[in-house]
């Protein structure tokens, strides 16, 4: 199958190895990839600010930037639902509705997309860690999935899943909302990331890398000795 | 910034900076999610029963005119008096009236969010009338004068010593710190409260409209007192509490209580049906029902909105919700707090005062999954925040988001944009910049990478 990878904007500036790792997964599994440059950001910044115009932009230009790709995957559940679920409401009153949809249709996040479309659960990876697996709510509650990542993880050679309290609960980031009300995110994310660092675990794990940039961001100030991972990072790794 | 938000974010991040009361209110909830889980587990397809109760209320609210026309010829029928009030003050205005009527001194009432909307008590007081909430919860919050913290556990925040220390200062008792001892506290006091009053003041849950009755929900049987003892009994209820049918109750009564409280059913469920009749031994003279439209009928003409009208009031949304969890009840400067009272309250007080609320959320979703009735919390959220933009966007926001956009839609830019971000993190971490230094105060960056996925990815074979 010929992938196009959508990468999401801060992957591609702050967290490069994470596109990275996900091609490579792809391609170990026999996958052409390919990576359409004229790609930029989803716009769900805008949207969520209630930006829908600008939004709506940036939605257009998606489609014309992932026309004719048989599929898109991104290592990401919150960019993904943005296509997924946001651009049809963002235009459905637009003749561009039609080809949202379409687009929509063919578009997976990582972990969705090797499980519940390559029918893959094991990708040939060794990471001999405890990790535990923080769920994006993006991924969880507008993509609904939570099987998908933990049958990947629990494939790696090697690796030990533990789950933590407050498994359900929002990391705090929510994109602007983070700097908009840091207090109130802080607060969310010392509930969340006291949970994760509880468990003992090396790594904290997510598809999602705006909630690790939070997570982590967080987890490293107050030095706690638990590491944010992408899962994309997990299973590309094989030695 | 609205003088609201103003208040707002102050008393946010002050609650969000105490620890051990937001320790607190999650050792409160604890229980509930035990209770509210092994509950659900009884039923045989809960999101099944979440689609019928869902059902149930649009069907009564997408055909409201008729259904509440129905509603007051039936309990007009059963001898009530039905009463209109276009908002606040009309409603005060109609409550004032029926008292000065009765001549009443001495009023009881049970717990009515809906009075708090309209801020019932301190226009009865104003006008020379005792009032005493006869629900713990609401008791105890009129003593500390203070609104309810959570529209169904009022005092959820307040620990028990301060309880005690409360009724000592105001009702002369001996301190306590057993909860069934200063349950009986309440109890004596309020008892002679109801025998004295001459007007009981009730909310009502469900507006029948094929029977005319109202159904009242309650844990203490302090409602059934209210309704029962005084000579006259006024209900005060929002138009949006009707359903068509007495079967429907068969599933709102129990999700009410396992969604909102975690119990099977919560312990009286009571239909009224208008005042004594002749020959009957009990119940007051007049039963007086004022229906508050209060911009519920604003909502109602918006088609991608109006299911928030499907509330029943759980209070499950707030139970879940992590900004509710740690900025607290009061925070909220609203009369429904958490996601519900987000997504209403820009509707019944102004978008422009009050989208802050809006915003101020991670749409996480917990509260759309929570919801009994499938109102699309969080989505809402975002329509609230589209709405604010296109009524009164901030300069700043217009020229964040414009600058983005044109970025957005040149890769080119986008590129050297990011290189340049990367290039000078380091000192945009130095710079007093408004998100930055936001997110800086509490949490680290990572190290900018030296080149981006798209440089990588074009150096490599693949380019």
């Amino acid at each position: 199958m010929r992938v196009s990878l959508f990468v999401p904007c801060f992957v591609d500036q702050l967290a490069p190895q994470v596109g990275l790792a996900t091609a490579k997964v792809l391609k170990r599994l026999g996958h052409d990839v390919e990576f359409r440059a004229e790609q930029t950001c989803c716009g769900q910044p805008s949207f969520n600010s209630g930006q829908w115009d600008v939004a709506r932009e940036g939605a257009i230009r998606a489609l014309q930037v992932f026309r004719g790709a048989e599929v898109v995957v991104g290592p990401s559940g919150s960019c993904v639902a943005m296509i997924k679920k946001f651009y049809p409401e963002l235009l459905k009153d637009t003749p561009h509705l039609a080809a949202a949809e379409d687009l929509a249709a063919r578009t997976f996040e990582f972990s969705e997309f090797l499980v519940n479309q390559l029918g893959v659960t094991d990708v040939g990876a060794k990471f001999a860690k405890k990790v535990t697996y923080h769920d994006g709510c993006h991924a969880l509650r507008e993509l609904r999935l939570k099987e998908e990542p933990r049958q990947l993880l629990r494939a790696v050679k090697g690796l030990e899943l533990i789950e933590s309290e407050e498994g359900e609960s929002c990391c705090g980031f929510g994109g602007l909302f983070s700097a908009k009300f840091p207090m109130i995110s802080t607060a969310m994310v010392q509930v969340k990331g006291g949970a994760l660092a509880r468990t003992g675990a090396d790594f904290v794990v997510s598809s999602d890398p705006s909630c690790l940039l939070q997570i982590g961001g967080w987890l490293s100030r107050e030095g706690k000795p638990i590491l944010p991972l992408h899962i994309a990072e997990v299973l590309a790794h094989d030695a | 910034m609205s003088d609201a938000k103003q208040i707002f974010i102050k008393d946010a991040t002050l609650n969000a900076a105490d620890g051990d009361q937001r320790a607190f209110i999650r050792k409160a909830l604890g229980g509930y999610y035990v209770n509210r889980d092994l509950q659900k587990a009884r039923y045989r397809d809960w999101e099944r029963a979440r689609d019928a109760a869902s059902l149930a209320k649009w069907t009564a609210v997408n055909d409201l005119a008729n259904q509440l026309e129905k509603f007051t010829a039936n309990f007009e029928r059963n001898g009530g008096i039905v009463h209109w009030a276009r908002d606040s003050a009309e409603a005060r205005a109609i409550i004032l009236k029926i008292a000065a009527d009765v001549n009443a001194k001495a009023i009881v009432k049970s717990k009515c969010m809906t009075s708090e909307e309209i801020h019932l008590n301190d226009a009865l007081e104003k006008a020379g009338y005792g009032v005493v909430e006869s629900d713990l919860g609401e008791f105890i919050q009129q003593l500390r004068g203070e609104p309810p913290y959570h529209f169904v556990f009022p005092c959820m925040h307040v620990k028990r010593e301060a309880i005690s220390e409360l009724f000592t200062k105001h009702l002369g008792t001996a301190p306590t710190d057993s909860p069934e001892e200063l349950t009986m506290i309440a109890r004596r006091h309020l008892r002679q409260l109801y025998v004295d009053a001459d007007i009981g003041i009730t909310g009502a849950n469900f507006l029948v409209a094929e029977t005319g009755q109202i159904s009242i929900t309650e844990n203490e049987g302090n409602a059934r007192l209210t309704a029962a003892l005084p000579r006259i009994h006024i209900a005060l209820s929002g138009i949006e509490k009707v359903v068509n049918r007495l079967d429907d109750l068969a599933v709102l009564l129990p999700m009410l209580a396992t969604a909102g409280a975690g119990q099977p059913m919560t312990c009286y469920n009571t239909l009224y049906a208008g005042p004594r009749k002749p020959g009957e031994c009990d119940g007051p003279e007049q039963f007086h029902l004022v229906l508050l439209d209060n911009a519920r009928t604003r909502l109602l003409a918006d088609p991608e909105q109006r299911d928030a009208l499907h509330c029943i009031r759980c209070g499950a949304c707030l139970n879940v919700c992590p900004i509710f969890k740690n900025i607290g009840g009061l925070a909220y400067g609203t009369t429904y707090q958490g996601p519900i009272g987000s997504v209403i309250t820009p509707h019944l007080r102004g978008l422009k005062q009050w989208n802050h609320l809006s915003s101020a959320s991670s749409l996480c979703g917990a509260c759309t999954d929570a919801c009994p009735v499938r109102i699309d919390l969080h989505h809402h959220l975002l329509h609230n925040r589209r709405n604010a933009m296109k009524q009164s966007p901030s300069l700043f926001d217009r020229v964040f988001h414009a600058g983005f956009g044109f970025v957005m839609k040149r890769p080119a830019l986008f590129a050297l944009g990011g290189k340049v971000f990367r290039a000078t993190l380091p000192l945009l971490k130095k710079l007093p910049l408004p998100y930055m230094s936001a997110w800086l105060k509490t949490r680290d960056l990572p190290v900018a990478p030296p080149k981006s996925f798209r440089d990588q990815w074009k150096d490599s074979a693949h380019g």
